[in-house]
C-alpha cells in the first residue's frame, strides 16, 4: 500500500484550502524555476523515464507523446489539458481540479515548455462550472505572481493558461472531437493521422493530456523519475487516483499505486461491498467503456493497465463501479447502452446507427421479451459496431455488452424463458 | 423546434466578459469563443437560446446563423426553447442509479408534477434526466442550473426542492 510519504495529491480529500499560498505549503510551484531551467529535452526525457503512462484511458506513455512534438515549427504549438470527465465512474479530475488546481498549472507550465507551446487551454466539461470558477481563480493568482504569463518565473518563457468551458458532450473527451469543439464546430473527431501533434488546434501541433497526468509531472521532476518508477509496478508506474462508486459502503477517490489489488482497494478504503465480499456480483474496473468483470476475477486481479488486460477488460480511467447482488447486470449495461446512444456523435453509421439497436435490443432482453437469437444478433450488432468506427467510441459502446454476453448469458436468457413461461 | 422573441444584445457587462472571451484565442480566430458566448447569452436570456440570440451573435464572430444552429443543437447544456428558471438534472447513468437515482426522479415529478423534459406551469422547474455529471462517488447527483447536490436521499432532495420552490 501507498505510504503516506510516497502521496502526491495531499488534498485529494479537500481538507485544505486551495489558494496559491495554501498549495505553496504543499509544496506546489517550490522550485519551479530551477525546473524550468533544465533544457526542454531534459524535462522530456525525465517525464519518459519515470514510466508515466497516460491517465485519461488509453495509458500511453506521456514522454513520448511530447516527443512527437516538433521541434522546429513556423506556427504556433499548442498545449491542451483534456478536463472534460465525463466517463460513467469516472470523477477524479473534478476533485483535482477543486482541490489541487495549481498541482495542475504548475504542470502545464512544465508541459508547455517542455513542448514549446506559449499557449494552453484547459477544456474543461461546462457542467463543471463551480470547478471552472476555482481553476479560473487559481490561473488569476498564479497570473498574478508571475508564476504563468509573460516571462513566466522571469525565464524569458510565455504561458498563456486560459479554461474554455465545453457545453455537455461526452465525445468531446476524445482529443480531436475536443480540437473541433475548441474551434467552435461539433464535436466531431477527425480522422487520424494527421495526429494533433502534427497537425491539431487551428491545424497547428498541439499535445493533448489528461489532467491527472499532468497533475502528476511537477512531482515526477521534483522527486525524479526513478522514485515515480519505484511504485506501481513494471511497465505501470506511479501512483494512480481511483474512483470507486457503486455498492460500496463508502464511495470515494483515493491515490494507490498502480498493481493494487481491486479487492484490498474495495475493502481498505471504501469500507467493503455493501452486504460483504461474498455479496459482490460484478466490478466494472475502468469506467463504463470498458467490460466488467465478475466476483471470481475480482478476487485476485491487480488494478493496473497489463493485469487488467489479461483478464479481458482494462483499467480505462481507474474508475470502478461495484455491483452487488442485488443488481439487475442486464439492467445495469443496458443504461451503459443508454447513455452510449445518446452520446453518439452521430458521425459515423455503425455507431450513429448501431448504438440505437444495441440499446433497444438491450431494453428487450432486460424486461424479457428476448430470446436466445437476439442475444446472437446483439453480439453480432456489437462486433459491426468495434473497430469500425472514426474514433474509439464505437468500441467502448460494443465492450460492455460484450462483457455482460460473455460473463451472463444464462441470465439474459433465463429472464426471457421465464417471461414466456409465465405466459404459458 | 425554435421559439422567435425580441431582440436581444448584450448588457454591457456581458458584452465586456464577450470580448474577454474572444481575447483569449488567436485572432481570427473567434469562432472559437461560440460555445463559450452562446452559454453566457443563454444566462442573460432567461436560460435560452433563441433566434435573436443567434442572430446577434452571428453578426459579433462573422459566423453563419445555420452554422451557429448546428452548434447550438449538438450541446446539451445549449438550450434552443425556455427551460424553467430552476433546470433540475438527474443524473441516470449506471453509478447514480445504482445508488438510488430512479427514487430522486420520482419524488421530483411527485413533487412538482412533471416528467422527464417537462416545465413546471409556473415556470420556476424543468425536470430532465441526464448522462453521468461525472461525480460518481457522491451519487446519487442532481444539477440544479450551476450547482451539484450530492449523496441524496429522498428527504434531504425534498428540502431542496422545498427551498428551491419558496425564492
Amino acid at each position: 500500500m501507498l505510504q503516506s510519504k510516497n502521496k502526491i495529491f495531499t488534498n485529494l480529500s479537500g481538507t485544505d484550502k486551495v489558494d496559491l499560498a495554501s498549495s505553496k505549503k504543499r509544496g506546489d510551484w517550490i522550485d519551479a524555476k530551477k525546473i524550468i531551467s533544465r533544457k526542454p529535452n531534459l524535462i522530456i526525457e525525465e517525464v519518459k523515464k519515470s514510466g508515466l503512462r497516460g491517465r485519461g484511458g488509453a495509458g500511453f506513455s506521456t514522454g513520448t507523446k511530447w516527443e512527437f512534438m516538433p521541434k522546429q515549427s513556423s506556427k504556433p504549438k499548442y498545449f491542451i489539458v483534456n478536463a472534460d470527465e465525463s466517463e460513467p465512474g469516472a470523477c477524479k479530475d473534478r476533485d483535482l481540479l477543486r482541490r489541487e488546481p495549481h498541482k495542475l498549472l504548475e504542470g502545464i507550465l512544465y508541459a508547455c515548455y517542455a513542448v514549446g507551446a506559449n499557449t494552453a487551454y484547459i477544456y474543461i466539461r461546462g457542467e463543471f462550472f463551480r470547478e471552472a470558477e476555482i481553476l479560473q481563480k487559481a490561473i488569476d493568482e498564479a497570473n498574478k505572481d508571475g508564476l504563468l504569463g509573460k516571462n513566466a518565473l522571469g525565464s524569458g518563457f510565455d504561458c498563456f493558461v486560459h479554461v474554455h468551458r465545453g457545453a455537455g458532450a461526452y465525445i468531446c473527451g476524445e482529443e480531436t472531437a475536443l480540437l473541433e469543439s475548441l474551434e467552435g464546430k461539433k464535436g466531431m473527431p477527425r480522422l487520424k493521422p494527421p495526429f494533433p501533434a502534427v497537425a491539431g488546434l487551428y491545424s497547428c501541433p498541439t499535445t493533448i493530456n489528461n489532467v491527472e497526468s499532468i497533475c502528476v509531472v511537477p512531482a515526477i521532476l521534483k522527486r525524479g523519475a526513478d522514485w515515480f518508477a519505484s511504485l506501481g509496478t513494471k511497465n505501470n508506474t506511479g501512483t494512480k487516483i481511483f474512483s470507486i462508486s457503486g455498492h460500496v459502503k463508502n464511495p470515494c477517490n483515493i491515490e494507490e499505486e498502480l498493481g493494487i489489488p481491486l479487492k484490498v482497494l474495495i475493502e481498505e478504503y471504501a469500507g467493503g461491498v455493501i452486504g460483504g465480499w461474498d455479496n459482490l456480483l460484478a466490478v466494472i474496473p475502468g469506467g463504463a467503456s470498458v467490460p466488467l468483470i465478475t466476483k471470481e476475477t475480482c478476487n485476485n486481479v491487480k488494478m493496473d493497465f497489463d493485469s487488467l488486460k489479461d483478464v479481458g477488460s482494462g483499467l480505462g480511467t481507474g474508475s470502478i463501479i461495484v455491483m452487488n447482488k442485488t443488481t439487475d447486470i442486464i439492467h445495469a449495461i443496458e443504461r451503459i447502452s443508454r447513455f452510449f446512444m445518446h452520446e453518439s456523435c452521430g458521425q459515423c453509421t455503425p455507431c450513429r446507427e448501431g448504438t440505437g439497436w444495441v440499446w433497444r435490443l438491450m431494453k428487450k432482453i432486460r424486461t424479457g421479451e428476448g430470446t436466445p437469437e437476439m442475444i446472437d444478433d446483439l453480439y453480432d450488432i456489437t462486433t459491426r459496431i468495434e473497430k469500425h468506427t472514426i474514433c474509439a467510441f464505437g468500441d467502448a459502446a460494443a465492450w460492455p455488452v460484450q462483457g455482460l454476453i460473455k460473463n451472463f448469458r444464462k441470465d439474459m436468457e433465463s429472464r426471457g424463458k421465464k417471461k414466456l413461461r409465465n405466459k404459458v | 423546434m425554435m421559439v422567435y422573441s425580441t431582440s436581444f444584445v448584450f448588457n454591457k457587462e456581458n458584452l465586456l466578459a464577450a470580448k474577454n472571451i474572444i481575447d483569449r484565442y488567436p485572432k481570427g480566430k473567434q469562432e472559437s469563443a461560440l460555445v463559450p458566448l452562446l452559454d453566457l447569452a443563454q444566462r442573460q436570456n432567461n436560460g435560452w437560446v433563441s433566434n435573436s440570440v443567434v442572430d446577434y451573435l452571428s453578426e459579433m464572430l462573422s459566423v453563419t446563423p445555420i452554422k451557429i444552429y448546428e452548434v447550438a443543437s449538438f450541446y446539451s447544456m445549449i438550450n434552443l426553447k425556455p427551460v424553467g428558471k430552476n433546470h433540475v438534472q438527474v443524473c441516470h447513468t449506471t453509478p447514480c442509479w445504482l445508488r438510488g437515482s430512479d427514487k430522486i426522479s420520482e419524488k421530483c415529478t411527485k413533487m412538482l408534477g412533471v416528467k422527464n423534459g417537462e416545465t413546471t406551469v409556473d415556470g420556476k422547474f424543468t425536470l430532465s434526466e441526464v448522462e453521468c455529471l461525472g461525480a460518481c462517488v457522491d451519487a446519487p447527483v442532481v444539477q440544479i442550473n450551476d450547482d451539484y447536490y450530492e449523496n441524496l436521499t429522498e428527504d434531504s432532495f425534498e428540502k431542496i426542492l422545498k427551498k428551491l420552490s419558496k425564492e
